[in-house]
């Protein structure tokens, strides 16, 4: 039963790395870029939803959603797009010091103490009174409702954006960027706003991450977002970067290793172990687990 | 999941356990030998039965339409691609599966189709580069940390043997100019300048006359022609100017979708009906 | 000519560390100033190192407080070690300590360096960051090295007038660091390891052995982050892991970027935010301190981009520091014409690039279909 409840949890977890993975991936395939800020439009959704929850949670989520999306665009405006064609350390600088501003601004204006959330509460407040904690027991075995919207919306995010950049001209317009900026340029495609809706895509999910992490009754801080969005894109990485299952399965695997550790008493080590799994399929494997084959013109 | 498995077995075997195919030395004449070499990636056959006989002091062209392979078989003899089939020996010393780095100390040097210079370094610094293996100038880390005499001698010599490679191309003048504000034409020369500086048996020189007026590509069969008597040189050349390698080569190979064409002497080859009808289509 | 801009920095470090010695004997320095010049000390060391990678190698490192980390902790253990046995910290513990923490911390830039023999770029950066918080990760559970509550170090004497010989230390091995690195960078081990920066392919093809070289440069650049974590643990009462998170990485790589990605812009740039951070810090208070971070990203952000920005060429041209210098003192100047460290950090990370990654002998395969995937694919150039 522990064993099963581990694999839970695991779910529950990877399917928030994932999440966040997604936007990293959908960012790195495009722009080309490490978005170390990324972390930080977390905690900015999150603080985003405490401010706009009194109001009504539905609203908080989606205003969340916009202004995420708005902040990652005008980032890549502002911070991101001036230096592009510069050398790829300067960007990834860049990165770095938005990330700092984004925590330092946030820490201004919000202070640095942790706040409490009851975003679930605020959502779900029948179901609280049937279910103690929001958890669903069927028999000896329990699950948290959160578990479930997060595996949900982890499944449904990967599906449409599969759909996304299959089906849509925007989104085969986005692979063509990847693969080639110039070219796609010539071929007509206007690379700007195809960046600059990655980067809208990218944002809003990570607000939607942050919604998860909320639901999961996790406590709004400046530095929320650092090490999960690291933790997400090592998951990224682990499953290739640029593959959208790639990003969910990685995700996955990140939040299974991390709650086994814990249960096998390895708890304290859990980053160490999850950062030597990362070093191990660098080394192995580099393109990650789903990643496919390139090679150098020499 | 088997792909991984494999991929794990060969990054043991290779980068772990160093475990090459067996390298074995041959009675040959000639400074370049290739047996049957090439490389499919995945399904694709880039190059197969490659069979080259390069005698010494010869200027070899390899020339063939575009994508029939060439560039592959210059990766392949320098060790930038490992071949699948086949092996190759320089003066009947095998050298397949060698690192790209070591080929090199064995005696094979190349040049580049797209040029690759160290373009934040002067020129001078470019060729000193090129001579940092060379037995004659060794100086250990700890000579260099130390600033002990030979560290100077060493530094003293390297640069003026440098210069006088420098001289043979015209480029001695620019030697303090950053390698990236070269014209095309001397960034070419520069990188030959470089290959020759490690002292090598074979040079290979990848589309050396690419991109350059009629004076140029003169000019560069001059050089090459002096390269050869001056350092007693074989030199492997892939172009594309018909007019240069008829000028300069004294026999060719003709690759086409990555096998031997013909080979021979370079006008009969050129007059080859098969190699005019690869060119022109039909 | 040649001889001062060599030889300048070992002339005002050396010519510093004197005079704030003389003082510091007499007792003239107080405790707050005294601590500000270890601190600078560190960071100086910590930014020359640094540069060695991201400078000349080329690579990018995000785990350099983890080597530090590394140095502080076998140092600092050590150091207690020994002062509980010979009864007392003396310059030969301190010594003992160098040189331990440096080996320690040597070994694993030789670690982390390994992968870095098959993975560049943002990839590499990505590893060095994990070896960071791996380093961290074991350091704050073992219960050897103290544990959650952190390691209690033999701090140097508290006293005034022999606390300055700390400092001292930290110059003599300031001036070691500026006496390693720039040997070997003018060197040819040096140039072979700025051509590995430049053009790895062309490199190899050059009969370069990248791995011994990329080995080279991160274990002298990971000993002497060791160096300043031995330092760092004396200057301190005790150690605490979470000191040396990523954020003390990115600090480090913020002042050798501030610097300029040369040895001696690292040394100013190293001693001119310490002493801000210190300034801001005292002067401002604790609420003030947030606004400090503040004011540094957005610096490093403009810094970044009006340095990097392509569309601002014309006018980093027209209007940079030295030209206008140039125009003060009419001196003729070649703008071809560059010296031995100069590095032109606008062109030099065009290996740090996505369509790169992977080393040449890197072939991994395609599986199934990814027409879904984004990126990894093509566009080399």
């Amino acid at each position: 039963m522990k064993f099963l409840e581990t694999l839970i949890n695991g779910f529950s977890i990877g399917g928030i790395y994932a999440m966040i993975a997604l936007g990293y991936t959908m960012v790195y395939g495009i722009a080309k870029m490490l978005n170390f800020a990324h972390g930080d439009i977390i905690m900015v959704g999150a603080y985003v939803i405490i401010l706009f929850l009194p109001i009504n949670p539905v609203v908080a989520i989606i205003a969340a959603v916009v202004l995420c999306a708005l902040l990652g665009i005008s980032i890549e405006k502002v911070a991101y797009k001036p230096l592009r064609g510069a050398s790829p350390l300067a960007v990834l600088i860049t990165a770095i010091g938005v990330s700092y501003l984004l925590q330092s601004l946030a820490q201004i204006i919000a202070g640095p103490n942790p706040k409490l959330n009851n975003l679930f509460e605020k959502l779900f407040p029948k179901f609280l009174e049937t279910h103690r904690g929001g958890i669903i027991a069927i028999g000896s075995f329990s699950i948290k409702l959160s578990t479930i919207i997060t595996l949900a919306c982890v499944a449904v995010v990967m599906i449409g954006l599969t759909l996304f950049v299959k089906r849509t001209k925007t989104g085969r317009a986005m692979v063509a960027v990847s693969e080639d900026k110039g070219a796609a340029q010539l071929m007509g495609v206007n690379v700007n706003s195809i960046i600059m809706i990655t980067f809208a895509i990218g944002s809003a999910l990570a607000a939607l991450a942050s919604t998860l992490m909320m639901l999961d009754g996790q406590k709004f801080a400046v530095d929320m977002g650092s090490l999960p969005g690291i933790k997400a894109f090592t998951a990224a990485v682990i499953g290739g970067i640029g593959s959208i299952p790639g990003a969910m399965l990685g995700g996955i695997v990140l939040g299974l290793v991390e709650c086994f550790a814990q249960m096998i008493g390895l708890g304290e080590y859990t980053v160490a172990i999850e950062f030597s799994i990362l070093i191990i399929v660098l080394l192995v494997k580099p393109t990650g687990i789903l990643g496919k084959k390139r090679r150098e013109k020499v | 999941m088997a792909k991984l498995i494999d991929n794990i077995k060969t990054f043991v075997n290779t980068k772990i356990l160093k475990k090459a195919h067996k390298r074995e030395a041959i009675e040959s004449k000639y400074v370049l030998e290739t047996r049957n070499l090439g490389i499919s990636f995945g399904g694709l056959k880039a190059a197969q039965n490659v069979n080259l006989k390069i005698e010494k002091n010869e200027i070899y062209g390899l020339i063939g339409p575009n994508g029939a392979g060439k560039t592959t078989v210059f990766n392949l003899l320098t060790g930038v691609y490992q071949p699948t089939e086949g092996a190759f020996y320089l003066n009947g010393e095998e050298l397949t599966g060698l690192p790209q780095d070591k080929i090199n100390h064995k005696g094979i040097a190349r040049t580049f189709q797209n040029i690759r210079l160290f373009n934040n370094m002067t020129v001078v610094r470019n060729v000193m580069v090129g001579l940092t293996n060379q037995p004659e100038y060794k100086c250990s880390l700890f000579e260099s940390i130390l600033r002990l005499p030979k560290h100077f001698k060493v530094e003293k010599e390297m640069r003026k043997r440098a210069k006088e490679l420098l001289r043979i191309f015209d480029l001695e003048d620019e030697r303090n100019n950053l390698a990236c504000n070269l014209p095309y034409g001397k960034q070419r020369k520069l990188e030959i300048a470089r290959a020759l500086a490690t002292n090598p048996k074979l040079l290979l020189l990848d589309e050396p006359a690419a991109g350059m007026n009629p004076n140029e590509t003169e000019d560069l069969v001059n050089t090459i022609k002096k390269i050869r008597d001056e350092f007693d040189m074989t030199v492997l050349l892939i172009e594309h100017d018909m007019k240069f390698v008829s000028g300069l080569c004294d026999r060719i190979t003709v690759l086409n979708f990555g096998t031997v064409l013909t080979e021979g002497d370079t006008k009969t080859a050129l007059n080859n009906p098969d190699v005019i009808k690869a060119y022109i289509g039909g | 000519m040649k001889f001062v801009k060599h030889y300048l920095s070992y002339v005002v470090v050396g010519a510093l560390a004197i005079i704030l010695s003389v003082v510091g004997a007499v007792g003239g320095l107080s405790g707050t100033f005294l601590a500000l010049l270890e601190q600078s000390v560190i960071a100086i060391i910590l930014a020359v190192s640094l540069n060695m990678v991201v400078g000349f190698l080329g690579e990018l490192s995000l785990g350099h407080a983890g080597f530090m980390c590394v140095g502080a902790y076998v140092g600092g253990k050590l150091a207690v070690l020994l002062s509980s046995s010979l009864g007392g910290t003396n310059i030969v513990t301190v010594i003992l300590a160098l040189i331990v923490g440096g080996l320690c911390a040597g070994i694993c830039g030789f670690i982390v360096g390994l992968p870095a023999l098959r993975l560049r770029g943002d990839y590499l950066a990505i590893v060095t960051l994990a070896f960071g918080e791996i380093v961290k990760n074991i350091f704050e559970n073992s219960e050897f090295f103290g544990g959650q509550t952190g390691l209690r170090t033999p701090e140097f004497t508290t006293k005034r007038d022999t606390r300055f010989i700390l400092f001292l230390i930290g110059a003599i091995v300031v001036l070691l660091t500026l006496f390693v690195i720039q040997n070997v960078i003018r060197s040819k081990h040096g140039r072979a390891i700025t051509a590995i920066r430049d053009n790895e392919i062309a490199a190899r093809a050059t009969g370069i052995n990248v791995t011994k070289y990329k080995l080279m440069g991160f274990v002298i650049s990971a000993v002497f982050a060791g160096l300043a974590g031995v330092l760092y643990s004396y200057s301190q009462q005790s150690l605490q892991a979470k000191t040396f998170d990523y954020n003390y990485s990115i600090e480090i790589l913020v002042i050798v970027v501030l610097g300029g990605m040369t040895v001696n812009g690292s040394i100013i740039s190293a001693v001119l935010i310490t002493a801000l951070n210190n300034i801001l810090q005292t002067k401002l208070g604790g609420s003030f301190a947030v606004a400090k971070d503040l004011i540094y990203a957005v610096v490093l952000i403009l810094m970044v981009i009006y340095r990097n920005a392509p569309a601002l060429k014309n006018f980093r041209e027209k209007y940079n520091l030295t030209n206008l210098w140039r125009k003060i003192v009419k001196h003729k100047h070649d703008p071809a014409r560059v010296g031995d460290d100069a590095v032109r950090w606008d062109v030099v990370p065009t290996k740090i690039s996505m369509d790169e990654v992977l080393s040449t002998d890197v072939v991994i395969d395609t599986t199934g279909d990814n027409s879904a995937d984004i990126g990894e694919r093509g566009g080399n150039k």
